[in-house]
């Protein structure tokens, strides 16, 4: 029998992993990471916009050496319809300003830099195995068995960070299966093009990113898309929850050939050759599917507890977040050596309650199921706005107090007053 | 017993593009991976190991990130890793190659012991030349059995072993003197899950960096100046089409079959 036993064990080297094991060798604690994949990073996917902030307290003058994509200046938003998008921007010089606002990156690559950052504070990581279930000893955690021989490994305290698919947040009966309606499967291609065109196509110069985020009624109103600048590159991706995959029998894949063949699309990818094709599961669950964050000698952090703010494309930060603020509620508990419930009870009760992890969360609750409820947010409205700037920007003969009313008429046989009031209104509530 | 394997770190070939226009394999955001005949090759040395004790030490040549290639042979039960890490190699063929492991060896004889057995995979797969390990087998005039399917006895007292190996025309099997140097076939054996301890002593450890200033080299053998091959072009044979399926009457199918052939005839005719 092998006697492995670490103050605390990690369990995934993801973000939230990682920001824990970091801040946790920092302080000179003991502590492993399990990773199930070949290397941290190997099998970690997201859009590609990672915010810096939350690296503070982690890693010193983020991003230094670490290996980050663009810089964003300009972000822009399409309500996509079949020929055509309205949409808005914002461009700022101050997100020229260093510390940049957030990059994009490539996690394959960013990932195993965090690990080895970790790894260089003192974290041992161990990849290619996987972290099956926890030992449990008077009705307190005490390690886990891996899947490997002789692959116990003790701990005073475990930190979940295994995703999405949480296999221990499960076999702790700390979260049920995930619900089809509150994970989306998303895919993203990587279509490598030369710098100097993408830096003409979007209009920025070498460094300078732009992102996109799309939805609207091209996808049904039941998708969200996005377009990213990477170096000498661009993501694309396209995610649905699955629940109306499975509903409306569509293949991701498919929706992500008629949004590279949308006309506003085409021409920014045009000449691009495809390097890569990824897929992942988001949690959008949001705040009500968020499981036990915390038990007896256990803490939960990242996607693996549902920690992703939809709205605003972020989930990184907040994984990154709640691993610091698991592995620092570790180091306050480790004062006393209380690993209880009620000790690292600290952890949700107050250090995520009084971050932006959990505001963000519960802000926005309601619009899970708000968007998945009332669909007719992101189909008819899109809609709508496309035909009324369509109609007010064609100069046909036609005075404009006429255009005026001719659009008020479409939207109240379309939508209706009574239900125009109740979606600002739920709108307002949900997301104001 | 010591065994020394020769490993090379390569990218994953199941997700490695060829540009087209420029007949190069495309590695960008391609993960590197351990030469996967280079595991068998591992996994027999430890086999060894087990039996009859010993040590099973890792060479590689390089840059620095190859030490992940190393570590993951410690995982998986080798003693030690060394990285051959040096600007003067880059750009070498099999033929230099071949030298500057072939260098790297005999120090590492010179640090680690004699040797007993030599492995290294059949062929990496992002070259497929298998040139290397019979280039050092060579060098050191010693036998060399390649496509190594099966280890049918070691004996170390009477200093030989019987090896099968695969051959064009079926399997051949072989008494051969110790040192011998083995090239290995994936079939050679199935890989076992190394037990937790090994990956956290993998992790923990070191590896060796030898530069170019630590072995003894003619220069006049190293890098890409010294390196006689040339890729012309790289490329993906085309797909062969599939034939046609005929159906109908025989009468019918020979009709179609005549038409479809006569074109053809007709040109060279």
């Amino acid at each position: 029998m092998s006697n492995l036993k670490y103050d605390v064990i990690v369990v995934g080297a993801g973000p939230a992993g990682l920001a824990a094991a970091t801040v946790l060798a920092k302080a000179g604690v003991k502590v492993v990471v399990v990773e199930r994949g070949q290397f941290a990073g190997s099998k970690n996917v997201m859009g590609g916009v990672f915010y810096s902030d939350c690296m503070k307290g982690i890693i010193d003058d983020f991003p230094g050496k670490a290996p980050v994509e663009r810089h964003i200046i300009d972000q822009r938003v399409w309500l996509l319809d079949k020929d055509s998008f309205v949409g808005f921007n914002h461009k700022n010089e101050l997100f020229n300003k260093k510390p940049y606002n957030c990059h994009t990156v490539f996690r394959a690559k960013f990932d195993s830099w965090f690990a080895k950052q970790a790894a260089d504070a003192g974290a041992l990581i161990i990849t290619r195995t996987l972290a099956k279930e926890a030992i449990i000893e008077n009705n307190k955690i005490v390690g886990i068995k891996t899947g490997r021989p002789d692959g116990d490994i003790k701990a005073d305290c475990v930190i979940i960070a295994d995703g999405v698919n949480s296999l221990l947040a499960k076999s702790l009966g700390f979260r049920k299966e995930i619900k089809r309606e509150s994970v989306a499967l998303a895919v993203k291609e990587v279509i490598g093009l030369d710098e100097k065109i993408i830096n003409e196509r979007f209009n920025v110069k070498s460094g300078e990113g732009v992102t996109i985020e799309v939805t609207g009624n091209f996808f049904n109103g039941e998708a969200m898309a996005f377009i990213y600048t990477n170096k000498k590159s661009i993501s694309l991706g396209v995610g649905m929850v699955v629940e109306d995959l499975v509903k409306n029998k569509i293949n991701p894949n498919d929706l992500m050939e008629s949004f590279k063949a949308h006309p506003s699309v085409v021409p920014l990818i045009d000449g691009g050759e495809t390097k890569e094709y990824l897929a992942h599961l988001i949690p959008e669950g949001g705040y009500k599917d968020m499981p036990k964050l915390v038990g007896n000698g256990v803490m939960i952090a990242g996607d693996a507890a549902m920690m992703v703010d939809a709205i605003h494309r972020e989930g990184s930060n907040l994984a990154v977040t709640s691993g610091k603020l698991a592995a620092e509620t570790y180091l306050e508990a480790a004062k006393t050596g209380d690993f209880s419930e009620k000790s690292l009870s600290l952890y949700e009760k107050k250090k995520l309650k009084e971050s932006f992890v959990i505001k963000d969360l519960k802000k926005y609750k309601g619009v899970p199921s708000l968007l998945q409820h009332n669909k007719r947010l992101l189909q008819q409205y899109p809609k709508l706005i496309n035909n009324a700037a369509y109609e007010i920007l064609n100069v046909n003969g036609i005075s404009k107090n006429d255009k005026e009313k001719l659009l008020w008429k479409n939207m109240k046989s379309q939508i209706g007053v009574s239900n125009l009031i109740k979606d600002l209104f739920k709108l307002w509530r949900n997301v104001g | 017993m010591h065994a020394l394997v020769f490993i090379k770190q390569v990218p994953d070939a199941s997700q490695v593009r060829i540009n087209y226009e420029t007949g190069t394999l495309i590695r960008e955001g391609v993960p590197a991976i351990l030469n996967p005949y280079e595991v068998h090759a591992v996994e027999e040395a430890v086999k060894i190991k087990q039996k009859f004790g010993g040590k099973v030490t890792i060479l590689t040549m390089g840059p620095l990130q190859a030490a992940d290639a190393l570590k993951e042979c410690l995982s998986r039960g080798a003693d030690k890793g060394y990285l051959l890490s040096d600007r003067i190699f880059a750009g070498s063929d099999t033929l230099a190659t071949s030298y500057a492991l072939y260098e790297g060896a005999k120090k590492i004889i010179e640090l680690e012991g004699e040797i007993d057995f030599f492995f290294a995979g059949k062929q990496a797969i992002d070259g497929d030349t298998a040139q290397t390990g019979p280039g050092i087998a060579t060098r050191f005039n010693i036998p060399l059995v390649t496509y190594l399917t099966k280890l049918d006895e070691v004996n170390l007292e009477e200093k030989y072993v019987v090896a099968t190996r695969l051959t064009e025309f079926g399997q051949e099997t072989l008494k051969v003197p110790i040192p011998v140097f083995f090239t290995v076939e994936e079939s050679l054996n199935i890989l076992s899950h190394s037990p937790l301890p090994w990956l956290v002593k993998a992790a923990q450890s070191k590896i060796e960096i030898l530069s170019g200033e630590n072995v003894d080299l003619d220069k006049n053998q190293c890098g890409l100046r010294n390196s006689p091959t040339i890729v012309k072009k790289a490329f993906t044979p085309e797909k062969k089409q599939r034939g046609a399926t005929l159906t109908g009457t025989f009468d019918e199918v020979v009709d179609q079959a005549a038409e479809k052939v006569a074109p053809f005839l007709n040109n060279i005719l």
